[in-house]
C-alpha cells in the first residue's frame, strides 16, 4: 500500500471528499425542487477520483473536466457558495450564472472548464499544455474526461497530436463504467481503456478510482513523469456513478444489484475506515468532518439563494471584448 | 506605399505580427514546409522556425480546439484552416468553444483566436471543396467575421484581427490571391472592423459586395455607367461582424436602392441578414426591395457551364441593379442560375 499523506493532509482528503459528496446530494435535492434548471451531472461515487487527482496537481498546474465537474471545482477550491450560485443561476455564480451546471470555471484556480460536449475539452487541454510548453513553463495539464469520450473523433485527433508535438498533459480517463446509457461492453471494442491510447502514442496506467490514495499516488506519478518527460501520458481511473448520467436519468440500462455490489466500495467510508486503522482518525474527528460539510454546503445554499439573478440588462456582457475598435454593429 | 499581391500581403501581415508579439504562433496543415497550399505561409517556418510556425495533421476540429486553449492561457495563435469547406469539421470547436468561452464563464478568459480560411468557387473543385459560408459565421454570436477583398484590406484586417481579444474568423478568397494592390509600408498600418469601404460613389443605386463580390460589383458599376448610365455606388463591408450598418444605411438613404452581392446560398445568406436590417432602419427611404444576387441554390457541380451559372458574375449585378430601378424585365437574380429557365 501506498504510503498515506501526513494525517492533516489525509484528513483533508476526507474533508473534501466529504464535501463533494454532501454538495452533490444537496444539488440533487436542489433540483428536484427547481431551484436548478437543465441538466444536472453528479459525480457520487466518484470522489476519490477527483480528490485524489486534484490533490495531486500543483497550484500551478492546469486542470479541465467535463459536464461532470462541481466536483473538480470544489477540489480546486473553488468556495462551494460559488458552485451552487452558479447551479442557481445568480450572479454570484462563479461565472455569473451564464454556465451553469456544464459550465463551471475558476480561472485562479486553475480550473479550465466544465465543457457540455463529450470529448469537447480535450483540444482545448491540449492546447493548455501547448501554451505551458511554448512559454517554457514547466507546469503539466490534467485532462479529464468519461470512457464514453474515448469514442469521440477528438480523442484519437488529441493524443496523436499531443504524442507527435510531445504535450505536457496527462490524459485521464474517468471510466465508470457507462457512455450515457451504454455499458463499456457495448459502447468500446477495447475495454482495456489504459491501452486506448498506445496505438496513438500515449501509453497508459490505470488506478482504482474508488480509492483516493491510490487515484493519488497513480495521478502523481503520471504527473511527475510527464513533467520530467514533456510527453503525454494516459491514466484510466476506474470507478463508478452511484446516480444516474444526470438527474433526468432513470437509469434503466443497470440493476440496482450492480449499484449495489460498487457502493460496498463507497470511496468515502472506504478511505475513512483506513484513516480510523491507521490512527489518524477517531470517531469525534469524522462526525467533525461530517458536521462541516453539512455547514458548508448549507451556507452555500443560503448565499446561492439570496444571490440576485442577472440583470435583464447584462444580457450581452461578455459576448465580445469591446476594446477602442469599438466600431460597427456587432449585434444588429 | 508597395504594390504586392494578395497572399503577400497576408503573408507580409503575418510576418509583421510574428516579429511584433512573441505570443503569436500559426498553426495548420501545411503550412511550414510546403509554405502554404496557398503559399500565404511561404518563407515564415525559414524565419521564426518550427516552435512558431506548426505543420499540423489533418485535424481540422482539434486544431482549433487547440488553438483555443492556447489563446484561453496567453497565447495568440492563428490557425490555418485550408479551406473554409474543412472548417465544418471543426464548427465543434469554432462555435461551442472559440465563440462561446468568454460569455459562459463569465468573462473570466478572451479567446484571441485567428482562424484563417480561404474560400470561393470557380475552379471546378466540385461540391465539397467549393463553398461559401460566410453567413454561416456571421450567423454566431461570438465571432468576428472579416472578408478582405483586397491586398491592402488583407494586410490591414488580418493585423487588427491578430491584435484583437475576440475570436476572429478570417476569409479569404481563393481566386484574390493572386490580384495586386497597394500596400501601406508602415508596420502599423491596422485596418479598423466595422468600417466599410466605398469603392465607388454614385447616387441611382447601392451595392454591397461581399469578399471578391465587392470588385465584381465594381466591374458591374462601370457597365452601369457606360452601357446604362447609371451611378451604382459600390460598398465593400470589409468585415461582417462588425458591420459598418451605418455607412450603408447612409448610401441608401441617397440611392433609395440597394443590391447585396454575395457568392454563399441565397436562404439565411448575408444579403437576407442585410436586406431585412435595411428595411428595419430605412424602410421609408427604399423606392424598391433590397435585390440579392447570391450563388444558387445547389450544391456546386462540377461541370464547367452549371458552375459557370451557379456563381454571380457582372451580368447578374448589372440586371439586379436595373431591376431596382425598374429598368429590367426579370428581377429575379435570388439564388437563380442565369439561363437554368
Amino acid at each position: 500500500m501506498p504510503d498515506l499523506p501526513e494525517p492533516a493532509l489525509a484528513r483533508e482528503w476526507l474533508a473534501t471528499m466529504t464535501l463533494i459528496r454532501r454538495f452533490e446530494e444537496r444539488a440533487g435535492e436542489m433540483y428536484a425542487r427547481a431551484r436548478i434548471g437543465g441538466f444536472l451531472h453528479l459525480s457520487i461515487g466518484e470522489e476519490a477520483t477527483i480528490v485524489g487527482s486534484a490533490r495531486a496537481l500543483r497550484e500551478e498546474d492546469y486542470l479541465i473536466s467535463t459536464y461532470r465537474s462541481h466536483g473538480n471545482a470544489l477540489a480546486r477550491g473553488t468556495p462551494p457558495e460559488q458552485v451552487m450560485a452558479e447551479l442557481f443561476g445568480r450572479t454570484g455564480g462563479c461565472c455569473g450564472g451564464h454556465g451553469g451546471s456544464m459550465h463551471m470555471f475558476d480561472l485562479q484556480r486553475r480550473f479550465m472548464g466544465g465543457y457540455g460536449i463529450v470529448g469537447g475539452n480535450l483540444p482545448i487541454g491540449a492546447g493548455i499544455g501547448l501554451s505551458s510548453d511554448y512559454l517554457g513553463h514547466d507546469e503539466v495539464t490534467l485532462c479529464a474526461f468519461g470512457d464514453g469520450a474515448t469514442n469521440q473523433g477528438t480523442f484519437g485527433e488529441t493524443l496523436n497530436l499531443a504524442a507527435l508535438w510531445r504535450l505536457p498533459v496527462v490524459f485521464m480517463v474517468v471510466n465508470n463504467q457507462f457512455g450515457m446509457g451504454t455499458s463499456i461492453e457495448r459502447h468500446s471494442a477495447v475495454t482495456d481503456l489504459r491501452r486506448k491510447g498506445e496505438s496513438l502514442g500515449v501509453p497508459g496506467m490505470r488506478c482504482d478510482g474508488m480509492d483516493v490514495l491510490d487515484t493519488r499516488t497513480v495521478v502523481a506519478e503520471a504527473l511527475h513523469r510527464v513533467r520530467e518527460d514533456r510527453r503525454p501520458l494516459l491514466v484510466e481511473a476506474v470507478t463508478y456513478r452511484f446516480r444516474g448520467h444526470s438527474m433526468a436519468d432513470p437509469e434503466e440500462y443497470r440493476t440496482r444489484e450492480e449499484v449495489a455490489q460498487w457502493r460496498e466500495r463507497d470511496p468515502i467510508p472506504q478511505f475513512a475506515h483506513l484513516l480510523e486503522r491507521e490512527g489518524i482518525l477517531d470517531a469525534a474527528g469524522r462526525e467533525q468532518i461530517e458536521h462541516e460539510a453539512a455547514e458548508r454546503v448549507e451556507r452555500a445554499v443560503q448565499f446561492a439563494e439570496s444571490s440576485p439573478f442577472p440583470a435583464p440588462e447584462s444580457l450581452y456582457e461578455d459576448v465580445y471584448v469591446l476594446g477602442e475598435q469599438v466600431h460597427g454593429r456587432y449585434h444588429g | 506605399m508597395t504594390e504586392l499581391r494578395y497572399r503577400e500581403a497576408l503573408n507580409l501581415a503575418l510576418r509583421e505580427e510574428l516579429r511584433r508579439d512573441e505570443r503569436v504562433l500559426l498553426l495548420g496543415e501545411d503550412i511550414g514546409v510546403f509554405g502554404g497550399a496557398f503559399r500565404v505561409t511561404e518563407g515564415l517556418l525559414e524565419e521564426f522556425g518550427e516552435r512558431r510556425v506548426r505543420d499540423t495533421p489533418i485535424s481540422e476540429n482539434t486544431i482549433v480546439g487547440v488553438g483555443v486553449g492556447a489563446a484561453m492561457t496567453g497565447l495568440r495563435p492563428v490557425v490555418e484552416l485550408m479551406t473554409i469547406n474543412f472548417s465544418l469539421l471543426a464548427f465543434d470547436q469554432i462555435v461551442n468553444h472559440a465563440a462561446h468561452v468568454r460569455y459562459m464563464f463569465g468573462g473570466q478568459v478572451t479567446v484571441p483566436l485567428v482562424i484563417r480560411m480561404p474560400q470561393g468557387a470557380g475552379h471546378q473543385l466540385g461540391p465539397t471543396h467549393s463553398h461559401c459560408l460566410e453567413a454561416m459565421f456571421l450567423h454566431v454570436p461570438g465571432l468576428l467575421v472579416a472578408v478582405p477583398a483586397t491586398p491592402g484590406d488583407a494586410r490591414g484586417l488580418l493585423k487588427t484581427a491578430i491584435r484583437d481579444e475576440n475570436p476572429v474568423i478570417f476569409i479569404e478568397h481563393e481566386s484574390l490571391y493572386g490580384i495586386r494592390g497597394e500596400v501601406p509600408d508602415d508596420e502599423d498600418a491596422c485596418v479598423d472592423f466595422g468600417h466599410a469601404r466605398i469603392c465607388r460613389e454614385g447616387s441611382d443605386v447601392t451595392i454591397v459586395g461581399v469578399s471578391r463580390m465587392a470588385l465584381t460589383a465594381e466591374r458591374a458599376a462601370t457597365t452601369l455607367a457606360d452601357e446604362h448610365d447609371i451611378q451604382a455606388e459600390v460598398i465593400d463591408p470589409r468585415t461582417l461582424r462588425p458591420l459598418d450598418l451605418d455607412t450603408i444605411l447612409a448610401s441608401v438613404r441617397a440611392t433609395n436602392r440597394c443590391v447585396v452581392v454575395e457568392e454563399g446560398w441565397p436562404h439565411g445568406g448575408v444579403g437576407a441578414n442585410l436586406a431585412a436590417l435595411i428595411s428595419e432602419h430605412a424602410f421609408d427611404d427604399l423606392d424598391a426591395p433590397v435585390a440579392r444576387v447570391s450563388g444558387a441554390d445547389v450544391p456546386m457541380p462540377y461541370s464547367k457551364p452549371l458552375e459557370d451559372i451557379a456563381h454571380p458574375h457582372e451580368p447578374q449585378i448589372v440586371r439586379a441593379a436595373l431591376a431596382t430601378l425598374g429598368r429590367a424585365e426579370d428581377s429575379r437574380t435570388v439564388g437563380e442560375a442565369q439561363g437554368a429557365h
